[in-house]
């Protein structure tokens, strides 16, 4: 018997038919009820459930009472387990992120949540990664990589996962966006944390291709890669991202995930920086910058780590940034280009072009980044 | 699990014998075969003969062989064979890239003769002139086909001809001085991932290139990546999208400007035979898979050919020996000004020279390009009745022809009913088909591919696009039925999660033993 954990942000999504982008917050929700929005996540939710039916016999469902889950539950004919009830009728980022920890508690295989990026962010508040989880997009904002393209294809891959065929996960982006500026029409995102998803690549059964080493080994070598071309008297800025994180684990250093950190000498001299921190600490012409894309989108700069500012591009010189990724991920962006979005539109012009992209152990591969005009 | 349909498709059943590993067979004291005791006069007289080896140079231990009698031997490798499928016995088609073919079994025959397998090459040129005789020549065809200008058949493989190829490489700029600095090879992401693979492994660092919208090897991204440091690039074509690369002039010449070496990868030449040439997009080097191409047996990673052929400067760094002609004598030709010396014992893989040599003669210069034309137009004959399949779609060029397979993309099928590319291939399994999928990483989606060669009838084709076409039905009509596929197979479903991580990675019995440990070993299932 497997254990499936599902958590409905009822409200999630609400914003978005009305215009408002988004309910961060209760003056929001009333004002997007006062528009007429209606509760769209449960009806998503049932969509995912609806993939789950050929596990039905075999799986034990539990989640919060109500508009939480147990209605999307009932409405697909299953009798969910209900471990919790939300503080109110209108449930609160509070309620989302105390159904996580109870999901936990009772140690679900996987916990499915429907909602957007504000609801990923609470649950990984609560678990972090402790659990698999999968997000079913039913949020106004989707910008994070926790959740699947489509309430059918989360419920597929849950079934997947749950039924044993996906045996691997990942650890995806949780990406925050400002509400408030992003209703001014500004784009500020920044990486909130991860999320350990099921990974739905799968390998190979015969044929003549050499099965490819999960993710992990692969930034493992392309951390090796980056130490074996470090020199010792230059800077490195490092930006945020899993891929980064090996390279700092490797020279036995701390890092912070979601920041930057700075390296020189083989040792850490800055560590979740401010523009102003990094600016103070560069060696004219001397600094390498190691970046590599956050999110779905393949953006470089612009999303999550907005500390990079055009005026540490400058003095760091285009010649000198140093892009790593996995080769699966830039096959994701299916031959779009690496993005670059700094807010300023000379630096974002004069950072186009082609870039080596270390893709592995003495493995580069040549890519084009574009600006977003 | 049959099926009743009125199509040509036909129920599979693979068969089972649950076979160990040959070393799990192993019984201290059984032996395969019995070498007779030296007779005491001899001993007597020579000694044992081992102590007079110096004692450093002797094993401490014997080779851990497995010891199992003969017929246990027969049996093991003849219920592996019966789990095997191959061109012999179905529609092979789906195994894209590898040019499966049908290997005429008179060749067998002339492989097989005491001529061919009663000579040994320790023996002196003057006693082997025929067999030197169908190496000189098969030379000589290959350097029309190709309009280089000289042939080493000694590789073994596709791959050992790319690690000849850099190794070539190596020597050449070593010549000039500048082997330390040229340490870049370039390749594509659709080209054979030897060119990349076998490259590193002769110390080069790799830049692998992107197509552009149309699946094209990215121009500007060549123009990019060339510097001082570039030694050269390998590369396929036509692609593995089964896209010929038009502008392939343009990317030797941006190459060679560079001071680089071009090596073509000929491993899909199957549908340009006679129609275009290495020497034309001015190649370096390149190389055929005679045991593609050119109608040797694949034989499972078995003793194969990859014919490496070289301009005339290059030809000085090519592997000795080459084979030459004195007036009416073949010679073996060990004269070669900057050989790379040997890259495999003895003169090559002779049966499969022996073999392609008879298929080139049986064939002509127009049964050669005939072959092309054939293979061409079954390929967009397929791609026609696949791009009509809802759920199939060949990603590219906008649904124009290709040369002689096609990567395909089942991205629709997926996103309508969750069926992957790996269910199809699982489905089909029922059928007795193979489906593969593309190397990592997957490019193109879902993908698929398939090369039909112009071995298989128009009926084997249509059986095969009915296996397709009911697996697709049955996506969107029983998606469970594909999704626990195959139903009628040895081993069902496989547990992928050691073949991900290296350090599970076993290629031996040895590093199993190393990785796992003893136990291991004894747990089976």
């Amino acid at each position: 018997m497997k254990k499936l954990g599902l958590i409905v942000n009822p409200v999630a999504g609400m914003g978005g038919a009305v215009g408002l982008k988004g309910t961060d917050g209760p003056e929001l929700l009333q004002r997007a009820e006062q528009l007429g929005a209606l509760p769209q996540a449960g009806k998503r939710a049932e969509q995912a459930i609806a993939a789950l039916s050929p596990l039905a016999d075999s799986l034990e469902l539990l989640t919060f009472s109500g508009s939480m889950g147990e209605a999307a539950a009932a409405t697909c004919g299953i009798k969910p387990q209900v471990i919790g009830s939300g503080s109110s009728p209108r449930t609160t980022p509070e309620d989302t992120a105390e159904a996580a920890r109870r999901m936990a508690t009772h140690g679900v295989d996987l916990l499915l949540f429907a909602g957007g990026d504000g609801t990923a962010r609470d649950v990984c508040d609560a678990i972090g990664t402790s659990l698999t989880a999968l997000g079913i997009p039913a949020g106004v904002k989707i910008q994070s990589a926790v959740f699947a393209n489509s309430p059918a294809a989360a419920g597929r891959a849950a079934e997947s996962f749950l039924s044993g065929r996906i045996r691997r996960e990942k650890e995806a982006e949780v990406m925050d966006i400002n509400e408030d500026d992003y209703r001014r029409e500004i784009l500020s995102t920044r990486l909130y944390g991860y999320l350990k998803i099921p990974d739905a690549r799968r390998l190979l059964q015969g044929g003549k291709s050499a099965s490819a080493p999960d993710e992990r080994a692969i930034q493992q070598a392309i951390a090796a890669e980056l130490v074996e071309q470090m020199t010792e008297d230059r800077c490195y800025i490092v930006g945020p991202g899993t891929t980064c994180r090996p390279l700092m684990e490797m020279l036995g250093l701390d890092y912070s995930l979601l920041g930057i950190d700075m390296i020189r000498g083989r040792r850490l001299i800055g560590k979740d920086m401010s523009e102003r921190e990094i600016l103070g600490k560069m060696v004219d012409g001397n600094c390498s910058l190691i970046l590599t894309p956050v999110g779905g989108q393949g953006f470089l700069l612009g999303r999550g780590n907005q500390q990079i500012s055009p005026a540490v591009i400058k003095k760091v010189g285009k010649q000198n940034i140093i892009v790593a990724a996995t080769a699966e991920k830039l096959s994701s962006l299916r031959g779009r280009p690496l993005l670059v979005d700094t807010g300023d539109a000379e630096t974002d012009s004069y950072l186009c072009g082609y870039y080596r992209v270390v893709t592995g152990y003495r493995d580069t591969t040549v890519y084009k980044v574009s600006d977003c005009a | 699990m049959d099926i009743q349909t009125g199509s040509r498709l036909r129920n599979f059943h693979q068969a089972k014998w649950d076979e160990e590993v040959i070393f799990e067979l192993s019984t201290p004291g059984q032996r395969g075969i019995h070498i007779p005791e030296v007779e005491t006069e001899i001993a007597g007289l020579v000694g044992d003969g081992i102590s007079k080896i110096p004692a450093a140079m002797r094993r401490a231990t014997a080779p851990a062989l497995p010891e199992v009698g003969q017929m246990r031997v027969l049996k093991h490798f003849l219920r592996l064979s019966q789990q095997n499928l191959g061109a012999d016995l179905n529609v092979d088609i789906g195994q894209g890239t590898c040019t499966i073919k049908y290997n005429p079994k008179i060749n067998e025959k002339i492989a097989g003769s005491p001529k061919a397998q009663d000579i040994h090459p320790y023996q002196h040129a003057s006693t082997v002139q025929g067999a030197l005789r169908v190496i000189y020549e098969l030379d000589l065809f290959l350097r029309e086909i190709s309009g280089l200008d000289r042939f080493s058949l000694q590789p073994s493989s596709g791959s050992h001809a790319i690690l000849t190829m850099a190794a070539i490489m190596h020597k050449y700029h070593e010549v000039r001085g500048q082997a330390d600095t040229r340490d870049e090879l370039i390749t594509t992401i659709f080209s054979h991932p030897s060119d990349a693979a076998a490259a590193a492994v002769k110390g080069y660092r790799i830049i692998t290139l992107y197509p552009d919208e149309q699946g094209m090897p990215d121009l500007e991204a060549l123009k990019a990546a060339v510097s001082e440091r570039t030694a050269g690039l390998f590369i396929t074509n036509p692609e593995d999208t089964g896209i010929f690369n038009p502008e392939i002039a343009e990317f030797t010449r941006i190459v060679h400007e560079a001071g680089g070496i071009c090596g073509y990868d000929q491993a899909n030449a199957n549908g340009i035979l006679g129609i275009t040439r290495a020497r034309e997009a001015d190649f370096d080097l390149c190389f055929f898979n005679l045991h593609k191409t050119f109608a040797g047996p694949h034989g499972c990673g078995g003793p194969g050919a990859g014919a490496l052929g070289a301009t005339e400067e290059l030809a000085d760094y090519l592997p000795v020996p080459l084979v030459g002609l004195d007036g009416d004598s073949y010679f073996l030709d060990y004269e070669v000004p900057h050989s790379i010396g040997k890259v495999r014992s003895f003169f090559g893989a002779f049966p499969v020279i022996l073999r392609s040599y008879a298929w080139v003669l049986s064939m002509g210069a127009k049964g050669l390009e005939e072959t092309a034309r054939i293979a061409v137009l079954n390929n967009n004959y397929l791609l026609k009745k696949i791009s009509e399949i809802d759920g199939a779609a060949s990603p590219y060029t906008g649904g124009k022809r290709r040369i002689e397979q096609v990567r395909y993309s089942w991205e629709k099928l997926y996103e309508e009913t969750g069926i992957d590319t790996h269910d199809v291939t699982h489905r089909l399994a029922d059928f007795g088909f193979h489906l593969w999928q593309s190397h990592h990483p997957f490019v193109v989606p879902q993908p698929f591919t398939i090369e039909p060669t112009e071995s298989y009838s128009k009926d084997e084709l249509d059986e095969y696009l009915d296996g397709l076409r009911h697996v697709v039905q049955e996506a969107r009509t029983e998606p469970e039925t594909v999704k626990r596929a195959p139903h009628n197979s040895v081993v069902h479903k496989i547990d992928e999660s050691s073949m991900d991580d290296p350090e599970k990675w076993a290629v031996t019995w040895r590093a199993f033993l190393k990785k796992h440990g003893e136990d291991a070993a004894k747990i089976r299932g």
